[in-house]
């Protein structure tokens, strides 16, 4: 079957199976591969894109369902010019990152909170983070960088 | 995951027909996409219920009840059931915040996890379950784990939940699925209150009739103490044995007594 939709800003069509997931059509269809698949059992998160606004597991939604939404991945968060967003730069600043195979699902998921609640507090950004899993980092860093990307002191971490 | 083909009807009228020649229902597919990879359903068609407008939505009918169409999502709920906080406290905390962009009421309740959070809400309010064909009590809805009495093909159009004075809903979490693994939800009536219990038995939700009778005469955390509840029904797993789902069933029904509002 045929599917239609927007991604970053750019009409793109394809011919997909009704089996096919969205991952898999950014992925392998449209070759925007900065969404990963960490698990592929809805658990990880490193697959979040947004639909039509909305936080999403790209692995947990066909591409089918996507008709005619706008989708925005992490290759559409920074400039056109390249200059990251305030969040992908306060990852950066912050060290949110080590592998960085987690970073594009936790980027897109604080960016969507941002968007809801500007100036969260820790809890409220661990509570909205619940379902994006990292490896590496063991979250502090990747909190604070949501804190300063929010333009908030940052809070005394516990177990720094 | 095995070939399938997806329709997306616009109206309950096309869906209806859809199902009726042999497709499933797909609302957020928070459990039915998980299923399919696992190859453990091999459905020939899915019927997307995310595009029809008839089965979205929050309102409050003529008896004050606070109905949610089936494929409402969990956001939804979360951020519009105003009128019955608890409720809307319960879906805030389903999931993750892109499993509450998805999932929806409708299909939570057709797949009947024993430990899904919005059962214990359900059978805790008494509340209707609106299909296609019927209405059902919510004391005749659930019938044991991952069944309930929808029919083949039955869709589930809407819930009515009766608003309680005051309910609380208790989620000891198992973090690494974010479900519980035992939750309590209390709700006080003015003709009596009513307590289910999710994530505990594996029959799946159930009342703590025991503790109903207890909290009717007398709303306070201390008119649970004593109170027994049966181990033997207990799920046990390597998150937590029989004795221990017990214990947790009354010290959850106590802080839900406690926090209820
Ligand atoms: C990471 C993760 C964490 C989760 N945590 C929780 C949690 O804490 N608590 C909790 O309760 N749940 C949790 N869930 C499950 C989630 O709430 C699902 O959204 C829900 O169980 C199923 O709803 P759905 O709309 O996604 O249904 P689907 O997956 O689309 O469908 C499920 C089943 O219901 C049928 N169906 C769907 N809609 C209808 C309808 N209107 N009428 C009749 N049949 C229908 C389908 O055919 C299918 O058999 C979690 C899921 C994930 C992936
Ligand atoms: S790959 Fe989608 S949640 Fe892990
Ligand atoms: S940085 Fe490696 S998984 Fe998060």
């Amino acid at each position: 079957m045929k599917v239609s939709m927007e991604v970053n800003g750019r009409a793109v069509s394809g011919d997909i199976e009704g089996r096919t997931l969205l991952v898999d059509f950014l992925r392998e269809g449209l070759h925007l591969t900065g969404t990963h698949v960490g698990c592929d059992t809805s658990q990880c998160g490193a697959c979040t894109v947004h639909v039509d606004g909305a936080q999403v597991k790209a692995c947990t939604i066909f591409a089918a369902e996507a008709e005619g939404a706008k989708i925005t991945t992490i290759e559409g968060v920074a400039a056109p010019d390249g200059t990251l967003s305030t969040v992908q730069q306060a990852f950066q600043d912050y060290h949110g990152l080590q592998c960085g195979f987690c970073t594009p699902g936790m980027v897109m998921a604080a960016t969507s909170l941002l968007k809801d609640n500007p100036k969260p507090t820790e809890a409220e950004i661990r509570h909205h983070l619940d379902g994006n899993i990292c490896r590496c980092t063991g979250y502090h860093n990747i909190i604070k960088a949501i804190m300063a990307a929010s333009g908030q002191e940052m809070p005394a971490l516990a177990a720094e | 995951m095995y070939a399938f083909e997806i329709e997306r009807p616009t109206t309950l009228d096309a869906a209806k027909a859809a199902i009726a020649d042999g497709g499933q229902a797909l609302s957020g597919g928070q459990t039915l996409i998980p299923t399919l990879k696992a190859r453990l359903a091999d459905p020939e068609k899915l019927v997307s219920l995310h595009n029809i407008p008839e089965l979205k939505g929050i309102s409050t009918d003529g008896d004050g009840r606070i109905c949610i169409k089936g494929a409402t999502v969990h956001r939804a709920v979360a951020d519009g059931a105003s009128g019955y906080p608890a409720l809307a406290s319960l879906a805030a905390r389903i999931g993750d915040p892109a499993v509450r962009t998805r999932g929806t009421i409708g299909g939570s309740l057709a797949n009947n996890d024993p430990s899904a959070c919005y059962p214990a809400g359900v059978l805790a309010s008494g509340a209707v379950i609106v299909t296609d064909r019927r209405e059902i009590a919510a004391d005749d809805y659930f019938l044991g784990m991952f069944d309930t009495a929808l029919d083949e093909g039955e869709i589930i159009i809407e819930v009515k939940f009766p608003v309680p004075q005051v309910a609380c809903y208790e989620k000891f979490i198992q973090p690494a699925s974010r479900f519980p693994l035992v939750a309590v939800f209390v709700a006080k009536f003015a003709d009596g209150v009513r307590v289910a219990i999710t994530g505990a038995s594996g029959e799946g939700v159930f009342r703590w009739t025991a503790a109903e009778e207890a909290l009717s005469a007398n709303f306070t955390p201390e008119a649970l103490d004593g109170i027994a509840m049966d181990s033997s029904p207990m799920i046990a797993d390597l998150h937590g044995d029989k004795a221990y789902r017990a214990h947790l069933c009354s010290v959850m029904a106590k802080r839900a007594v406690k926090n209820a509002k």
